[in-house]
């Protein structure tokens, strides 16, 4: 084995609150972003997408971490695709047993879950490396923090681009909805608007938060 | 040689041990999926039945029941209960309303979108050799542009009676179904299209006249085996 530069992380409140937040895949690591600007046309889908996202990513982490001391080095990536490959699969089929209209609207982009980098990365870079509780958990907030993400745009585009809100419309008949936020472009300016809010967030946070040590570091 | 030598690399582990390990995660692998694939298999069919009903009903609204046929050269042939459609350009849906009358045909047209096939059901009455109504089947056309041949009402009230005779000896529809300019629209047989959804509009059209000029001649010469009225 090669020596692994990260010990095992001890599990805590941290382990699932890094995707939510601090690690978010989408609004910090900018990861995966096919999904979110293809299918966040509508808070339904969205929604939707995350959850099943959220499906592969822990089922994957699971396994992985389970079989972590199983698999060779020189056959991982392999594998791991395999196994996410097979929870694709499986959410594939469920959702066309739930709702075949639900699975119309997401089109490809189901199984092209198979491909987000968000889960081979997690698989990669966490469950094969920490137990099975802490791969699962770390994979939960990351696939909630998924979610939330996809939520974030999808509200925004259908109250924008259809006046409505999970399908219930908001704001009558005599609403022009935009109809360009339920159209690529409109993907990305919501994309870009939540990421300008989220950076300066931050950047006020580290600012005070320097402000603060300042003002002790004086004191 | 001796640049590969002085690398210290992790012991190779055996072909033998590559190959199993990959072989029983792919064996897992397929055994779940087998198993999901059993498991939702006739959700699925039921879900897909629904969704064909449900688009039948939406096209020959005063149906309440309906029967799937195949038609080909040879004749139209009748579907048992729970037989599934093989090629869905033969099928022919009837309706039948709450008396059992025969209150129209259903059929599948599809062509080439914008983005990928457009497939619509439509329905025909045999009164008055229209068809008469569409409801989409499959499309992934532009959302607020293309999509809308589902819901707007001017390009659905094109549907009304849109004219599909046969001409004279009944070999061929008298006047093909045609897509013209937003706006346009002189004949009974003609389809105007939606402003900014062109594309889509004339794929609708495209599969409607490929449709109604295969299965309509087929149709008037095997007429009679069509059950015009429900008996039980």
């Amino acid at each position: 084995m090669v020596k692994d530069p990260r010990a095992p992380e001890q599990l805590s409140w941290e382990t699932f609150s890094v995707g939510l937040w601090k690690e978010n895949p989408v609004f910090v690591m900018l990861l995966g972003l096919c999904p979110v600007l293809a299918v966040t046309n509508t808070a339904k889908n969205a929604l939707a997408m995350g959850l099943a996202t959220t499906f592969v990513l822990l089922c994957s982490g699971v396994l992985v971490s389970l079989l972590r001391k199983v698999i060779p080095k020189q056959v991982r990536i392999a594998s791991y695709i395999i196994i996410i490959a097979t929870f694709v699969t499986i959410i594939d089929y469920s959702i066309q047993a739930i709702d075949l209209e639900l699975h119309k609207a997401l089109g490809a982009f189901i199984q092209l879950i198979v491909v987000n980098c968000v889960i081979l990365g997690r698989a990669e870079a966490y469950a094969s490396k920490n137990p099975v509780a802490n791969a699962a958990i770390n994979a939960l907030g990351m696939g909630l923090g998924f979610t939330f993400a996809l939520l974030c745009l999808g509200v925004v585009r259908e109250i924008l681009g259809s006046g409505s809100l999970f399908g219930m419309d908001l704001f009558g008949p005599a609403f022009q909805p935009w109809a360009v936020f339920v159209l690529p472009p409109g993907g990305f300016f919501v994309l870009a608007f939540w990421l300008f809010v989220f950076s300066v967030y931050r950047k006020r946070k580290a600012r005070s938060q320097s402000q603060q040590e300042e003002l002790a570091n004086a004191a | 040689m001796n640049v590969i030598a002085s690398t210290p690399t992790p012991a190779m582990p055996s072909s033998r041990n590559l190959i199993l390990t990959l072989g029983s995660i792919a064996m897992m692998s397929g055994l779940l999926v087998v198993l999901t694939f059993q498991l939702t298999a006739p959700r699925i069919a039921a879900n897909k039945q629904r969704a064909l009903e449900k688009a039948i009903f939406t096209v020959l609204p005063s149906a309440t029941q309906s029967r799937s046929y195949i038609l080909s050269e040879s004749g139209l042939t009748e579907l048992a209960e729970g037989e599934t459609v093989q090629d869905e350009k033969q099928a022919v849906y009837t309706g039948y309303d709450a008396d059992g009358k025969l209150t129209g045909l259903a059929m599948v047209a599809s062509a080439r979108g914008y983005q990928d096939v457009v497939k619509v059901l439509y329905g025909y009455s045999l009164e008055t050799a229209c068809v008469t109504g569409i409801t989409v089947l499959q499309s992934t056309e532009t959302p607020g542009l293309g999509d809308k041949v589902d819901s707007d009402k001017d390009f659905l009230a094109n549907f009304d009676c849109l004219d599909a005779r046969l001409n004279g000896d009944g070999t061929a529809v008298a006047n093909p179904i045609v897509t013209v300019k937003s706006g346009t629209k002189e004949n009974p047989w003609e389809i105007d299209a939606i402003s900014g959804a062109t594309v889509t509009s004339t794929a609708v059209g495209n599969g409607l006249r490929e449709s109604t000029s295969r299965m309509l001649p087929l149709l008037g010469r095997h007429a009679s085996s069509i059950q015009m009225e429900l008996t039980d």
